[in-house]
């Protein structure tokens, strides 16, 4: 059995807003009945505060699934449209106390089906904007549709290339062995052969030696070569990166397009800093520059 | 009332009497079974009793046939990768769709080396089409390996008459039979059968102990290799304590293997009735006809499995369930999409699996909150309205995939 928090047993056990809103006037229907999990969120709108008055789910799916339904419309009721567009599968597993790996797809399928119902209200047609695959690495909850992409979009080899990208196998390694059944066959796809043995895409920068610690000025610069070296890999992903300060060892950056509100913002996030400390030989956070607002805060306090 | 244990298939509670018979093994008799001395030299006796227990549960002509591994998992792998290693020339594996995965994986890694495998596919009620297995044998298949009884649903196949046609036709023939051994009764000697995998826990003994059946004049080749225990064909110091409590076990199964049949079988049978005429929508899978005594998988239309099993679990009752979610995988239980069950009703599938250690009134009480859980899902659930489920249940909901 799964290890869910008490919160999520919580939402299971007495779901809220179970049901279809009576006069509904959005509706969002996501999720896939293969996959086992599907949900149908109805809602009430005001039409001239455009407040949601009422929302209403109705899932077919797993404990998580069933929670995260109800934790959402918890969250979004006497939100705006505007303001419950801004809610990020993030937020649900938040209130949830978390969720296992393993069901993150749940709080994402909450945001999607939230999307899906704006879209409905203002008579614009909802797009799903990613494909979700079997979960590979459970370590950093990467999954088989973003390997392959990323196999593809930056023509990787090697398992080391695929954690050197997507992070995906660079914990347990017990997932190896499925990466490699993926890169053999993106390869076969592409005419190629899979060698386990072929050099490695980007030769990995070499950790500078530093003998003095760095300026403030060459730490930027350098933070600035390391982004734009990523670049090409976030914006495969219809996303991109941008440094908005540093402050000591601290870099606030703002992700965007695609990355902005993905579940794998946060892991992304982990992956740049990573590589950053690989490449300046010392210690960098990296922090979302929206934390700038608390510390702005805290210092004027 | 006390907690409902209703997932035998998956493991057992090891009987009391096994315990006594393994403690004397832990803090007495001790020593190495090779070893000369007196705390080890009840140990060799105390593993021949043991294999000869084994013996008469499956009904072998010699106690040397058995071989004793770590759990149904080893003695798997060690049957296939023994006839691929003994007979190189022969390149392709017969095996069904609805094998265990310490089958299916095996064969599929295998696959990955060259093999062809030939994965039978079943009908809607998962039986096998011997006929097409008459065809696929030939002299270039290294081994048939067929489970006796699906852990899933039950369902028996006829594995006695398929050892006879891979016999007839020189093709080696293997039988994963962990779930099927203690409550089918079975006579090895009078079948065509050349391996049998076995597994301790599914029969009251306890985890890490199985065996492998190996037919004298099977051509073998070691999994482990090392010391001369099992005779060279499985090295590792034996696991003298639970051997001894898998053999005791043995014993008590072949007691018990009438009682499996009638008094477990009625509470199965209760069970099964009473879930398909109280709930609307829900049927049973496999082949009702052919199936183990102690197993009813049963399809509960509309809903998921894993929010039934949490809330059984809530209610005190153990169960299993092929829905993705319990497995962290995208796709319901393979053997459920093998025998073509709609995705609607395959996430719905809750497995009860008996010993014999239930009691009728257990039924009662599974009956009496099962029809509530049922409900209290499909009141949540998109293709439910009402009292029964949308019109057109497919096109009413179809969501955007995502």
């Amino acid at each position: 059995m799964w290890d869910y928090s008490d919160k999520v047993k919580e939402h299971f056990f007495n779901p809220k807003n179970a049901g279809a809103v009576v006069d509904a006037n959005a509706t969002g229907e996501v999720g896939s009945i293969s996959c086992g999990d599907a949900l149908r969120l109805t809602l009430k709108v005001d039409d001239d505060s455009e407040i949601i008055l009422e929302a209403g789910f109705q899932t077919f799916g797993c404990g998580s699934a069933i929670a995260s339904s109800s934790v959402l419309t918890e969250i979004i009721k006497g939100m705006t449209l505007d303001e419950a567009a801004k809610v990020t599968n993030q937020d649900i597993a938040d209130q949830l106390e978390g969720l296992p790996p393993e069901k993150m797809h749940c709080s994402v399928m909450g945001r999607e089906a939230l999307q899906a119902a704006i879209a409905n209200y203002r008579g614009e047609v909802w797009k799903d904007d990613h494909e979700e695959g079997a979960l590979i690495c459970k370590c950093f909850a990467i999954d088989a549709v973003m390997i392959e992409e990323m196999v593809w979009a930056n023509k990787l080899r090697t398992v080391e290339d695929v954690t050197n990208f997507t992070k995906a196998g660079g914990g347990c390694a017990s997932c190896h062995e499925d990466i490699e059944a993926i890169l053999e066959k993106v390869l076969a796809e592409k005419g190629e052969k899979f060698d386990p043995t072929a050099a490695p895409v980007v030769a990995p920068v070499k950790a500078a030696v530093a003998k003095a610690p760095l300026t403030n000025l060459q730490r930027i610069k350098k933070i600035e070569q390391v982004l734009e070296s990523l670049r090409p890999a976030l914006m495969a992903d219809g996303g991109d990166v941008e440094l908005v300060e540093v402050i000591g060892n601290t870099a606030y950056v703002n992700m965007t397009g695609a990355c902005n509100g993905c579940q794998m913002a946060a892991m992304t996030i982990a992956g740049i800093q990573q590589r950053l400390m690989e490449v300046l030989g010392e210690f960098i956070k990296v922090v979302p520059a929206t934390e700038m607002s608390k510390l702005v805060s805290i210092e004027v306090a | 009332m006390s907690d409902i244990y209703l997932d035998n298939n998956a493991t057992t509670k090891v009987d009391h009497a096994v315990v006594d018979v393994m403690i004397p093994y832990f803090l007495e008799q001790y020593g190495n079974p090779s070893s000369i001395h007196k705390f080890a030299d009840g140990v060799a006796r105390g593993l021949k009793h043991a294999r000869q227990q084994v013996q008469a549960l499956i009904g072998c002509e010699h106690d040397s046939e058995i071989i004793f591994t770590s759990c149904g998992t080893e003695s798997n792998s060690t049957a296939i990768l023994s006839a691929v290693k003994a007979q190189p020339n022969k390149k392709e594996i017969i095996t069904t769709m609805v094998e265990h995965p310490a089958i299916l994986s095996v064969c599929d890694a295998l696959e990955k080396d060259g093999y062809t495998i030939h994965r039978m596919p079943v009908d809607k009620a998962g039986r096998l089409n011997l006929n097409a297995y008459k065809n696929l044998l030939s002299d270039q298949v290294a081994i048939v390996s067929v489970m006796w009884a699906n852990n899933e649903t039950g369902t028996i196949f006829p594995v006695v008459e398929m050892a006879e046609l891979a016999n007839a036709a020189g093709v080696m023939f293997h039988t994963d039979a962990v779930q099927a051994v203690g409550k089918l009764p079975m006579m090895l000697q009078d079948t065509k059968i050349d391996m049998l995998s076995l597994s301790g826990h599914k029969l009251h003994s306890p985890k890490g102990i199985g065996v492998l059946y190996l037919r004298r004049g099977t051509r073998y080749r070691p999994l482990l290799r090392g010391g001369h225990q099992e005779r060279g064909r499985r090295a590792g110091t034996e696991n003298t304590a639970s051997i001894v409590g898998l053999g005791k076990a043995c014993e008590l199964a072949l007691e018990f293997i009438e009682y499996e049949n009638t008094q477990v079988k009625a509470m199965r049978d209760r069970l099964e009735r009473g879930i398909t005429e109280q709930i609307p929508h829900c049927f049973v899978t496999g082949d009702m006809n052919n199936r183990l005594p102690n197993t009813t998988d049963i399809a509960f239309e509309y809903i998921e499995g894993e929010s039934i099993l949490m809330l059984l679990n809530k209610a005190g009752i153990a169960a299993s369930s092929g829905s993705a979610c319990t497995s962290g995988s995208l796709e319901p239980s393979h053997v459920m999409r093998a025998m073509d069950i709609p995705y609607t009703a395959a996430h719905g599938t809750i497995r009860f699996s008996f010993s014999r250690y239930n009691k009728m009134s257990e039924v009662d009480e599974v009956l009496k909150v099962m029809p509530g859980i049922v409900a209290t899902l499909r009141k949540l659930s998109p293709y439910w309205s009402g009292d029964g489920p949308v019109a057109n249940p497919e096109q009413a909901f179809a969501p955007t995939y995502s």
